[in-house]
């Protein structure tokens, strides 16, 4: 029994493809097998909503009278510092960048109330920012100063660009040390009084397709509330780690770099993140549809959490050591249920993903496949495969 | 036996008084501090938890307030913003009481405001600012 993603999108288009979360497709495959699932379920889809910090923001702001170059200057929006080095007018909103007086960790822990994720969340939210510049002037760009109020109304292009989003699981990180210590990864209590975790377990896209069969550069996926594309795979794509029978990797794996029109994105799924002691980051909202061709695709997509597995990591001392070192393994089921067990010891959890939102943008998906309003892409390129010899590489530092 | 949180509003005259002291002597309570702002010359905030025979806590509380004190019962100090909120669950293991859960069916994070001191704990850790606090009890 197989299908083709063509089949699939007359189904859609005539309102009668059968599109399944991938919670429920959990169940439909233990009530009735992936044979028939695969048979009766044509896309399964996936979520996933948390801290993702390889994000950030283009916009052309269009030209002044008279022009000025921004390139090679220095530009603010809001206060936060904006990546100017392109041509005049376009500038880049890194999702962690910080306004020049935040005091950062000097008072510690730092609190990051205001950075590039905020002020990308009030872009989309539709608000005025103010952003100020100088350059140094040109002949053909004369102006050296500016100041203006922008809105993404007017801007001629403002799009999402994300290097990295989508970890194909991640860590469990706590602390074994004897102090508070305060990461991307939350603030981890002294001595293993908490661990926290950051994934959408079994509803989270690459979980669903470990092996990228469906899953590649070009697909259409849900994007901060808007429509997206896969651009390429994202950084520290990782995909030879080792992984379950299921297939599913044990650690950190498969990355993806993802675009969008910002303008139809929503400021609900791209949320500004303040994290203690860290920095600021951007939390997104992703949805990815797995076309059910196969019976393969149909048993990949009824992953559930008891059977993904991770890494449990210590930030105080071998993390920051660039040190692998894994305590042991836990399941997504063990870190939903609010506490797990770490040598004898019962030990919290908490979670940066939500879970609750993660359910919420695979319902989304689903409703848009089924009105008609989503149709499914074929992948124009693979991701680097398990099989490939691509693979993240620390860097070794040479002497100058 | 009296077991409740009060919030105590302290003019600025009356700053460097030794009324906890006096709770304690001569109103024999037991006294909990969950939140101190107290500056010489300016108004000062104290947050405690109070507890002691019932008489007993009638009485200091009037003495409290026959002195300029303005109390209050600790209610509304802390606010999950649910609109704000996006039910990720870091704040559960930060909380020292289990006033933020995790509901085991649908996931979302509740807020229970009883069993609250206060300690702000939560606010500090959100990402979103979900946590609201405000000593206007």
């Amino acid at each position: 029994m197989t299908k083709t993603i063509q089949e699939i999108n007359e189904k859609i288009k005539k309102g009668q493809a059968v599109v399944v979360t991938a919670e429920e497709m959990i169940e439909i495959v233990r009530k009735k097998g992936e044979k028939q699932a695969a048979k009766e379920v044509d896309v399964v889809t996936t979520g996933t909503f948390g801290p993702m910090c390889s994000s950030g923001a283009y916009i052309n702001i269009g030209h002044a009278k008279p022009k000025i170059k921004l390139g090679g200057g220095e530009v603010y929006i809001n206060g936060v510092e904006v990546y100017a080095g392109f041509a005049a007018v376009d500038i880049y909103i890194g999702a962690s960048s910080l306004p020049p007086d935040d005091p950062r960790n000097k008072i510690y822990p730092g609190e990051f109330r205001y950075g590039g994720g905020h002020v990308i969340e009030e872009l989309v939210a539709g608000k005025d920012l103010v952003l100020t510049a100088t350059a140094y002037g040109t002949d053909c760009y004369p102006r050296k100063e500016l100041r203006t109020l922008i809105n993404i109304r007017d801007l001629n292009e403002a799009v999402l660009f994300n290097p990295r989003n989508c970890y194909q699981n991640y860590n469990v990180a706590v602390n074994l040390s004897d102090r508070i210590i305060y990461t991307y990864m939350g603030t981890l209590k002294p001595k293993l009084g908490n661990a926290n975790y950051c994934s959408a377990g079994q509803l989270s896209p690459l979980l669903n397709d470990p092996y990228y069969k469906t899953i590649g550069i070009g697909t259409r996926i849900f994007l901060g509330g808007g429509t997206g594309y896969i651009a390429w795979w994202g950084t520290q794509h990782n995909p030879g780690v080792e992984r379950s029978e299921n297939g599913v990797p044990l650690s950190p794996a498969g990355t993806l770099a993802v675009i969008g029109d910002l303008k139809q994105m929503k400021p609900e799924w791209l949320r500004g993140t303040s994290m203690l002691g860290y920095g600021v980051t951007l939390t997104v909202g992703i949805g990815i549809p797995i076309p059910v061709l196969s019976e393969e695709i149909a048993y990949y997509t009824s992953v559930k959490d008891e059977e993904i597995y991770t890494q449990i990591v210590d930030y105080s001392k071998p993390y920051p050591q660039g040190i692998s070192e894994s305590l042991g393994q836990v399941n997504y089921a063990q870190l939903r249920s609010g506490k797990i067990r770490i040598s004898n010891k019962e030990v919290p959890t908490g979670s940066l993903s939500s879970y609750v939102k993660a359910r919420e943008i695979a319902n989304i998906l689903k409703e848009w496949i089924k009105q008609g309003k989503f149709l499914l892409t074929e992948p124009v390129a693979k991701l680097p495969q398990a099989e490939s010899d691509y693979k993240f590489k620390p860097l070794k530092i040479r002497e100058v | 036996m009296t077991e409740s949180k009060v919030v105590l509003h302290f003019p600025p005259h009356l700053v460097d008084k030794p009324l906890i002291y006096k709770l304690s002597r001569d109103f024999d309570l037991e006294f909990n501090i969950l939140k101190a702002s107290v500056t010489p010359q300016e108004e000062g905030i104290l947050v405690l938890e109070l507890k002691g025979d019932d008489d007993n806590f009638q009485h200091a509380i009037a003495y409290l307030k026959e002195n300029g004190v303005d109390v209050q019962a600790l209610t509304q100090d802390i606010n999950l913003n649910y609109e704000l909120c996006i039910h990720c669950g870091l704040c559960v293991p930060i909380c020292p009481v289990s006033a933020l859960v995790k509901d085991g069916e649908t996931d979302e994070v509740k807020f229970v405001k009883e069993k609250c001191i206060a300690c702000e704990l939560c606010g500090k850790v959100c990402p979103y600012n979900a946590i609201e606090v405000s000593l206007n009890a």
